[in-house]
């Protein structure tokens, strides 16, 4: 069922090969009153750019437009063009349906001449970057997450791994015209469909020109770069042993030499699957509407909640079993004909048809039963995937998980359980953060 | 992530109506002679089924006795007709409201004479919840079944016994239901039954069926995260207001996140990227309607991918859904619909059940009653005791909603013998009895519906005046009319109430119609006095032919077999003449005839073939009685015989207008073996077979016949098929294809159906055909 192997001619060419697709993450059909609209498509053409080898130059297509390089203006900056070094700064933007996602490399071997030479204005956003850890009211720097000592192009520097809500979106671009951006004649890699709507915005506003890419591209490219580069010295990627068991429950580092083929769960507002074979070889296999999106909005619904960690606050202390049913609430314990668990969830929000059982729940009860839905459903679907892929490691990853231990570890069990310990479940430190750091690479050019 | 057929002891149905009065000779029919009860409980809906006898007149045939005091004596009839009293068995299904149940289960046990039945077989959630009540009201002990187990044994029997049971729904196509004609072998197949949660179950034998997965996103999750966020309390209302509601409001969309360059990209931007992903980024109200509507896609979409990714894994494409949340409702039967198609890309169809709601009921009663091997006999949907599907549908307007609305029916006869598809079918899979569906074409069923309605007054003094001493025959047949009124009304809402509407099927519901009023044979004595008139013509066709040349005398058999085929009291330009002219015979039936060439006309090519090797064995189905048979079957019979070829006559079992029945057929032969040596040797040898076709319809469904004769026509290795009449070559049949070579004629006695064949009343379809090698 790999997305919208119709219609949309193959594109793609060079080094990806030719199953390797690139296509929307947004999966659910539409709305059935829409007739004869199209179903899902592969995107028609990804902007990626290729690695700094001509060879794949011939066959791209870059209908958007170029990436605006600038002219240069001072010695240093003569010099980094020479050396193909993009300008300073240097970001990578994915911009989802509800956060974006920033990465910014902060250079840390500045000379002092270097550091005169430098623009006020690009000292200026180094500053406000580095010395914050909040931007405005909803902007959040993950300082946990920072890498530090990373060479990128020769340079050396931390990565800073910063978000905020989609919808603030309009003041982070005049906040680009306050400060000036368009004078440092940067380029800005962004991914993610608000690319493609801000695009105006940042043109006409910030007079910045944006260089769109692919979303799974870069995710991916992301991944393996951060996967790596390791987390300050400690392994990217991680595992749960004995998930169901708080007392027995471990995170233990994962290696993954043997990345591939690899399913690829992007949990964001949405969800993505996707298969990967290689580096440059992947295809998109399917994906859901509910996603986090879906958690958190429902969380607003139900619990007048108004932040994430609020909603997973809530679901810590809740208690799911009082809101579903339970196998074992139908047939008084485990459903012998079919080999099902009493404790397995017959029906989510089961008991809520009842309404003595719905005056009965509290906000931490519908909390946690949303969480426990969206999750068992993610985990569900992408262990079919697997199964139909045959492919036996999957990582989740995107920033459904930030923070999200309970999701983490019922992924983890239901996939092993459901699966009879055939599926591992992996996880990864900077789970939201990789589009923005695969943007952050296309910028460099950095294959 | 489990599943349970049972949906919740949901918010409705604690109240019990007391007060309601039923109609005895409508619901719980046929209760004094009932045994084996099974009982399905759900959320909201109970379905008892019983099985029981029907006692029924039936007009029987016999020879007179030669041996008796009238021996000797010149029979103006050929035998004699006795009414029997004949006992049939009968499934009975009742579906209400699980608000009714105490009140039902009274009246159950008011109108139960003298059973023997000790145990009721009971499944369904609700059913933990009503033991007590059931065992104290009806004095059975309930013997719990598994909910599943009876849901697949359920969906088997329906499968297989039911033409037409499953359908495709399109909601903005006309018509919204497209039947599927029932595929020979019903295994493997997928079982999705999204009740509280879902179920996903592969069938792969009668016996074998495998819990392959599931989700706990389902009706459940519907009815209980909607009542939390609309504070509307009842599925149906949620369904309602979900059929008002916009969930782009809720949702986030494509459009949502990439703008408008979504079109540049060749994505769709209405598709859904984060279900509710609206109302976690922004501060607004959202309407209920708009929220049911988002939570309606969000949980059919859900399913419908769930379904196709199983699916794919067992490498399945038959998937049929059932369950609370599909129930009769449009509106999750399009987004089921919907999702399937989109996540399959086309490649699965979502297929949904006219008895979908019974499959548990059916399961339970089957495994109570094992010992009777209900697995072994075929049965047949009465139309006139069951409601069709859609009976009580809210959509449907006010007057349906009504008391008798609560109830829905469907009652199952048990055929005598088991029915298979004729082994000569090219292709069994595709086979389609019917030639149009009115369904299909809003302009033939406006003329076929008003054309039953209108020959109905004849049907009715017909009835009357074949029973001249029964005190209430006028009573009887008027109960008839209204019921059949009530189908024909019914049909013009819901053409799609039984399956794909057809003449056939018109044809059929007025039969059982008859017969539910004791009126199980209103021609018998029509036919027995044609039959006595045209066996004493008999003789003088035979001579008159013998004396032709061989090539005269084939030509002649053919106007001879179409000819009699004129005689056809279900059509009304012919009755009419009939009634009116009692002398109008043979010729003047030739005369009536079209000449040649005919509207449709292969003879030289059946003539060219007949001058070849004679054929290894005929298969005949027979028409009318009387002339048809006697004049022009007998005489084309006997010529197939001079030529070597053995033949076997097909004939109804049971009787349908003025058809022969495989009754009426032995004695004719009979009486045409005492006067022709050709028709005697060739019965004592065996050369000549009359069979029973295992019907009662005045059509012919090639893929329900009787197994005795499937067996002797692949015994015999026949090859070539004739089939002859109106109702069996050019209402069914027309476009049926055979392995073998067919003959298919008819004299279209409908100047309607004539000109819509471009030709006209009394025109001649003679249809030769031989199939590609």
């Amino acid at each position: 069922m790999g997305a919208g192997r119709l219609r949309a001619p193959m594109e793609r060419h060079g080094r990806a090969a030719a199953t390797s697709a690139s296509s929307t993450r947004e999966p659910a059909p539409e709305e059935p009153d829409g007739r004869g609209q199209e179903p899902l498509r592969r995107r028609a053409n990804s902007t990626s750019v290729p690695a700094a080898g001509t060879s794949a130059e011939g066959a791209r297509r870059d209908r958007h437009g170029s990436c605006s390089g600038g002219t240069s203006v001072s010695r240093q900056r003569v010099e980094s063009l020479r050396k193909k070094r993009p300008l300073f700064p240097w970001f990578g933007l994915d911009i989802g349906g509800t956060l974006v996602k920033l990465v910014y490399f902060e250079p840390k071997d500045i000379t002092a001449e270097e550091e005169e030479e430098e623009v006020e204005s690009l000292k200026s956003i180094r500053k406000y970057l580095t010395s914050n850890v909040a931007y405005g009211s909803t902007g959040i720097r993950d300082v946990h997450l920072e890498l530090k000592d990373l060479t990128l192009c020769g340079r050396k520097g931390n990565l800073h791994f910063i978000r905020f809500p989609t919808h603030d979106m309009p003041a982070f671009i005049q906040m680009g015209r306050d400060k000036n951006f368009s004078s440092l004649h940067t380029v800005f890699c962004a991914t993610g469909g608000g690319a493609y709507k801000f695009e105006q915005d940042f043109l006409t506003i910030g007079e910045l020109q944006l260089c769109k890419l692919d979303e799974l591209d870069c995710l991916i490219k992301g991944i393996l770069y951060i996967d790596s580069v390791g987390f300050n010295g400690r392994s990217q990627c991680y595992y749960f042993e004995n998930p169901a068991d708080s007392e027995k429950c471990q995170k233990l580092p994962f290696d993954l030499k043997n990345p591939y083929p690899l399913l690829l769960v992007n949990i964001g507002s949405g969800v993505s699957i996707l298969a990967v074979y290689s580096k440059d070889n992947y295809k998109r296999v399917t994906g859901t509407s509910l996603g986090g999106g879906t958690f958190f909005g429902l969380c607003c619904l139900l619990t007048g909640c108004t932040t994430f960690e609020e909603a997973l606050e809530m679901a810590s202390r809740g208690d799911s079993t009082k809101v579903d049913k339970l196998v074992r609430d139908i047939y008084g314990g485990d459903y012998e004909r079919f080999g099902l668990p009493g404790w397995a969830v017959a029906s989510s929000f089961g008991n809520m048809m009842s309404k003595e059982k719905r005056e009965a729940v509290s906000k931490e009860d519908l909390a946690r039963a949303t969480l426990i839905t969206i999750t068992n459903n993610i985990g569900s679907i992408a262990r079919m995937c697997a199964l139909n892929e045959n492919i036996n490691q999957v990582v989740f990853v995107g920033n459904f998980l930030r923070i999200n231990t309970i999701a983490m570890r019922l992924l983890a069990y239901a996939l092993d359980y459901w699966s009879k310990g055939q599926l591992k479940a992996l996880f990864s430190e900077h789970e939201g953060y990789f589009g923005a750091v695969g943007a952050l690479l296309e910028l460099l050019k950095i294959p | 992530m489990a599943e349970c057929g049972a949906s919740g002891s949901g918010s409705s149905g604690d109240g019990l109506d007391k007060s309601i009065t039923l109609p005895p000779d409508e619901i719980f029919r046929n209760l004094e002679n009932a045994k084996r009860f099974a009982i399905d409980i759900g959320g909201s809906l109970t379905k008892l089924a019983y099985y029981s006898t029907v006692q029924h007149k039936v007009a029987r045939v016999r020879s007179f006795d030669h041996t008796g005091q009238d021996a000797g004596q010149d029979h103006e009839s050929p035998y004699e007709i006795s009414v029997q009293e004949e006992v049939t068995a009968r499934l009975h299904f009742v579906k209400f409201e699980n608000s009714y149940i105490e009140a039902c289960l009274d009246f159950v046990r008011d109108h139960l004479v003298n059973t023997e039945t000790k145990v009721i077989h009971a499944t369904g959630g609700g059913a933990y919840k009503f033991k007590d009540l059931i065992e104290q009201k009806l004095g059975l002990r309930v013997a719990k079944e598994d909910v599943m187990t009876c849901l697949i044994k359920g969906c088997n029997f329906v499968l297989k016994n039911i033409p037409q049971e499953a359908f495709v729904y399109q909601k903005d196509a006309d018509p919204e239901f497209r039947f599927q004609t029932n595929h020979p072998h019903i295994f493997p197949y997928l079982l999705v039954n999204i009740g509280s949660g879902v179920s996903i179950v592969k069938v792969e034998t009668e016996d074998r069926f495998e819990w392959i997965g599931g989700s706990s996103i389902g009706g459940g999750t519907f009815w209980g995260l909607g009542a939390l966020l609309t504070k509307t309390q009842k599925f149906d209302e949620l369904l309602h207001l979900a059929s008002r509601g916009q969930h782009a409001n809720v949702d986030m969309l494509v459009q949502d996140v990439y703008g408008g360059a979504h079109q540049t990209l060749g994505l769709s931007g209405n598709l859904i990227a984060s279900s509710f992903g609206k109302s976690a980024t922004t501060d607004q109200e959202f309407s209920p309607e708009d929220m049911a509507k988002s939570l309606l896609h969000m949980i059919s979409n859900d399913i419908g991918q769930l379904a196709c990714l199983y699916a794919r894994l067992h490498g399945l494409d038959r998937v049929y859904f059932g369950g609370f949340f599909i129930r009769g409702h449009p509106v999750t039967m399009r987004t089921i619909t919907y999702s399937i198609s989109f996540f399959s890309k086309g490649e699965v169809q979502a297929l949904f059940l006219r008895h979908e709601g019974y499959l548990g009921a059916i399961g339970a009663f089957l495994r109570g009653a094992e010992q009777d091997n209900p697995d072994q006999y075929s049965w047949g949907e009465n139309y006139a005791g069951s409601s069709g599907l859609m009976s009580s549908s809210p959509e449907l307007g006010p007057t349906q909603g009504a008391k008798s609305g609560t109830f829905d029916l469907l009652e199952m006869d048990r055929l005598e013998r088991p029915l298979v598809n004729l082994p000569l079918l090219l292709d069994p899979a595709s086979y389609v009895p019917d030639t149009v569906d009115l369904t299909d074409d809003a302009l033939a069923r406006k003329y076929w519906l008003s054309c039953f309605e209108e020959a109905l007054d004849g049907v009715v003094k017909r009835a009357v005046a074949s029973q001249p001493g029964s005190a209430d025959a006028a009573e009887r047949a008027e109960k008839f009319r209204h019921k059949y009124r009530d189908k024909l009304q019914t049909l013009r809402h819901q053409p799609f109430a039984y399956g794909t509407l057809t003449v056939r099927s018109l044809l059929d519901t007025r039969e059982h119609c008859l017969n539910e009023f004791n009126f199980p044979d209103p021609y018998s004595q029509v036919k027995q006095k044609e039959n006595g008139v045209a066996l004493r013509g008999f003789q003088s066709v035979v001579r008159a032919l013998d004396a032709l040349g061989w090539e005269e005398r084939q030509l002649a058999l053919v106007r001879g077999l179409l000819a009699g085929n004129v005689f056809d009291w279900g059509a009304k330009a012919v009755s009419e003449v009939l009634e009116s002219d009692p002398q109008f015979g043979f010729e003047e039936a030739k005369k009536k005839l079209e000449e040649r060439p005919w509207l449709v006309d292969s003879y030289d090519t059946w003539l060219q073939r007949l001058k070849g090797p004679p054929h290894k064995c005929a298969l005949i189905f027979a028409d009318n009685s009387g002339v048809d048979v006697i004049l022009g079957v007998f005489p084309f019979v006997r010529e197939l015989l001079s030529r070597g070829t053995e033949v076997i006559l097909a004939c109804n079992s049971g009787p349908a207008l003025n058809d022969v029945t495989y009754g009426e057929a032995l004695l004719v032969a009979e009486h045409i073996a005492a006067m022709d040596p050709v028709v005697h040797s060739a019965l004592r040898e065996e050369r000549l077979l009359l069979m029973q076709t295992g019907s009662s319809s005045p059509c012919l469904d090639l893929s329900r016949l009787d197994e005795g004769l499937a067996v002797l026509v692949r015994e015999r290795g026949t090859d070539l098929v004739v089939i002859e009449g109106m109702g069996r070559a050019v209402h069914t049949n027309y476009r049926a294809a055979l392995r073998c070579e067919s003959l298919k004629l008819a004299v279209l006695k409908n100047p309607w159906l004539a000109a819509r064949l471009g030709g006209r009343l009394f025109s001649v379809i003679f249809k030769f055909e031989v199939p590609a090698e």
